[in-house]
């Protein structure tokens, strides 16, 4: 990639948009991802009756069903990203490409 | 007390999905209907190593599979890499013992996944070709930058290497009833063939291949397990409270994360060295683009998670269906075999003769399949790195470069078999937590800040990963794994056993420092080369294998 094309594309308006808007997302994404793992690992740590609290009258605790929900957050997750990305960002990064054909 | 020295030895290794079989093994009668499925696993694997040896010809062919894997195969491979046998029966054994704590360490493996997609995915596609190397060097100087990046490669791949062999060799005694040396030999030749022959391409069907059966196999014994209980999860999770000698503290978080550091240090262990593992960052080089790499994590995410779900059923089935029966335990009421045939028995007890076989054999393969991945990223950065780029400085023909990654692999394949009959009877509980603790100390931030901070420098990268690997190694050293496990001394000089918090931040503020004070016209031009590496990170345009479909 030569010099002018690299600031021909710094300088696409739709190359600014793209970048902002995954770079929001991405973000935005993990670190909701973290909250949510490290909250869960702090409650594990400094109070793990919280989660060993009964759900009802039978034996199955909260923990149960807020691990699993961790699990499915996860993949969910990484679903908005691919949904996201594969459609929005990629017509943007095509458009970008187009443009200095 | 013998369940807390287990859990101790558990802990240590299997803390870490791909990583060791720890925990007392005595050998077990021969299973011939578990060794005839196994052979017909390694006719199909081999039969694929001859039709990918036929369509591997050129370096992109041996070292990405040509880059023309899909996203939802290279998904089912990556799976196939973390769904080691020390997951599949450590996990499940660990739900056995101590129940939903096996389910926090799950998930502790799991989170790193979505990290790595939203943040290092597509980059490492659009900038990549053979190695996370070519990442990392990307605008940097080749020769240091690829020492340091080949260094923490071969040091995690070799560290793997001789846990798996020390596993598969456990497990061989444990599902076959054959002697330990048999298994290493055997994994160490058939690995040598899958990757010489068949290059990724067969190494990552063979992954996909096993990974499909594992989940199939997980997937009945789970469903058979809820059947016998009507599909009741109350009923279900109420016999297990009731025979379980824990009662119901199974139901609820143990003493197995107490103190916060550990706990912290763990997951940055495990989410960073997730994404500093070359076996694991070369699959995103197998694909054709950035859209493929993202589909890759999503449905390996997936499937992942899926399979820690199945495995805390199955450790509670192990619970219910296993415990309560004297076929499976011996005269002190354990586990025949240790707990780590939780998920063995409970094949057993679902599926019969015919099952159990079935299960061993998959189990077995797994290890195949996941030392076949780390010898070809291995053997990738010694012919690659090494000798291609640092060695011959770029010039070098195609040709030549094959013929060293496969001598490479031979190599490494016979240092394997070496050091896996060397370290039988060795405590090895540290070496996969010191292989993702490298990985996460030394290969995560040269690559993460190569991507992301334009100020880094030669320099910086060097030093900063360097130091990030130093601290690592000396703090595993004198940590509870080796300094007390291994070496005997009576309390470790550093008490934790996860170095990952420190050697991380080392590695960090290391690289910030050395490049920051880096004034010399070399650094002046490797940060102005960043905007050009940032925009092909971000679109592709340029980017390795594009223009290959």
């Amino acid at each position: 990639m030569t010099h002018e094309m690299v600031e021909q594309i710094k300088n696409n308006p739709k190359y600014q948009e793209l970048v902002s808007k995954r770079n929001s997302l991405a973000w935005t994404l993990s670190i909701i991802m973290l909250v949510v793992y490290y909250a869960f690992i702090l409650v594990i740590a400094f109070d793990p009756s919280l989660l060993g609290g009964k759900m009802g009258s039978g034996v199955i605790t909260v923990g149960i069903p807020v691990g699993i929900a961790i699990i499915f957050i996860a993949f969910a997750l990484t679903g908005v990203y691919v949904k996201k990305a594969n459609s929005e960002f990629d017509d943007l990064t095509k458009q970008i490409k187009d443009e200095i054909k | 007390m013998k369940r807390i020295v287990w859990l101790a030895l558990l802990l240590g290794a299997n803390a870490f999905a791909a990583g060791a079989l720890e925990g007392d093994v005595q050998k077990q009668p021969l299973n011939i209907s578990a060794i005839i499925m196994f052979l017909v696993f390694v006719a199909g694997t081999l039969g694929i190593t001859y039709w990918a040896a036929r369509r591997t010809k050129t370096a992109k062919d041996f070292y990405t599979a040509g880059g023309g894997i899909t996203g939802f195969q290279n998904g089912l491979a990556i799976a196939g890499d973390y769904m080691s046998a020390a997951s599949f029966l450590g996990i499940s054994a660990l739900v056995y013992a101590s129940g939903y704590d096996g389910l926090i360490y799950s998930i502790g493996f799991l989170v790193g996944w979505p990290i790595i997609l939203f943040l290092v995915s597509e980059r490492l596609r659009n900038l990549g070709k053979y190695t996370f190397a070519d990442v990392a060097a990307y605008r940097l100087k080749q020769t240091p930058i690829r020492s340091l990046a080949a260094t923490g490669s071969i040091a995690t791949v070799i560290l793997y290497l001789i846990a798996q062999m020390v596993g598969a060799g456990q497990l061989i005694q444990l599902l076959f009833g054959l002697p330990y040396s048999w298994a290493v030999v055997l994994v160490g030749i058939l690995m040598i063939l899958y990757v010489t022959f068949g290059g990724m391409l067969a190494t990552t069907w063979v992954q996909i291949v096993k990974a499909v059966l594992l989940l199939a196999g997980a997937t009945f014994m789970a469903l058979a397990v809820l059947a016998h209980f009507g599909f009741s999860l109350e009923a279900f999770f109420s016999k297990a409270v009731e025979v379980h000698a824990k009662g119901e503290a199974i139901m609820s978080p143990g003493a197995l994360v107490s103190d916060p550091i550990s706990a912290v240090s763990l997951g940055i262990a495990l989410m960073f060295g997730t994404a500093g593992l070359p076996h694991i960052l070369m699959r995103f080089f197998t694909v054709a683009d950035a859209k493929e790499a993202r589909k890759s994590v999503f449905y390996a995410t997936g499937f992942i998670g899926y399979f820690y779900i199945l495995t805390f059923v199955i450790g509670f089935g192990a619970i219910v269906l296993v415990s309560t029966n004297p076929t499976y335990l011996d005269a002190a009421k354990a586990l025949i075999g240790g707990n780590n045939m939780a998920a063995v028995h409970l094949s057993h007890a679902v599926g019969g003769n015919f099952f159990l076989g079935f299960i061993s054999a998959v189990a077995f393969a797994t290890i195949l399949a996941v030392v076949s991945g780390l010898t070809l990223a291995g053997a990738s950065a010694i012919s690659h790195d090494l000798y291609a780029n640092v060695f011959k400085r770029g010039k070098v023909d195609e040709n030549q470069e094959m013929k060293i990654s496969k001598m490479a692999t031979l190599a490494l394949g016979i240092v394997a078999i070496f050091l896996g009959i060397a370290f039988e009877k060795q405590n090895i509980a540290f070496m996969v937590g010191l292989a993702f603790a490298i990985a996460a100390s030394a290969n995560f931030p040269v690559l993460f800040l190569s991507m992301f901070w334009k100020k880094l420098t030669t320099r910086g990268a060097v030093i900063g990963g360097s130091l990030g690997l130093a601290t690592a190694i000396i703090l595993v050293i004198l940590g509870p794994t080796v300094w007390v496990d291994v070496l005997g001394n009576a309390a470790p000089i550093f008490p934790n056993k996860y170095p990952a918090l420190f050697s991380v931040t080392v590695a960090f503020i290391g690289i910030w420092f050395f490049s920051a004070t880096d004034k010399s016209a070399d650094a002046q031009a490797e940060i102005e080369a960043f905007e050009a590496q940032d925009v092909r990170s971000q679109t592709g345009i340029g980017a390795e294998g594009a223009s290959a479909h």
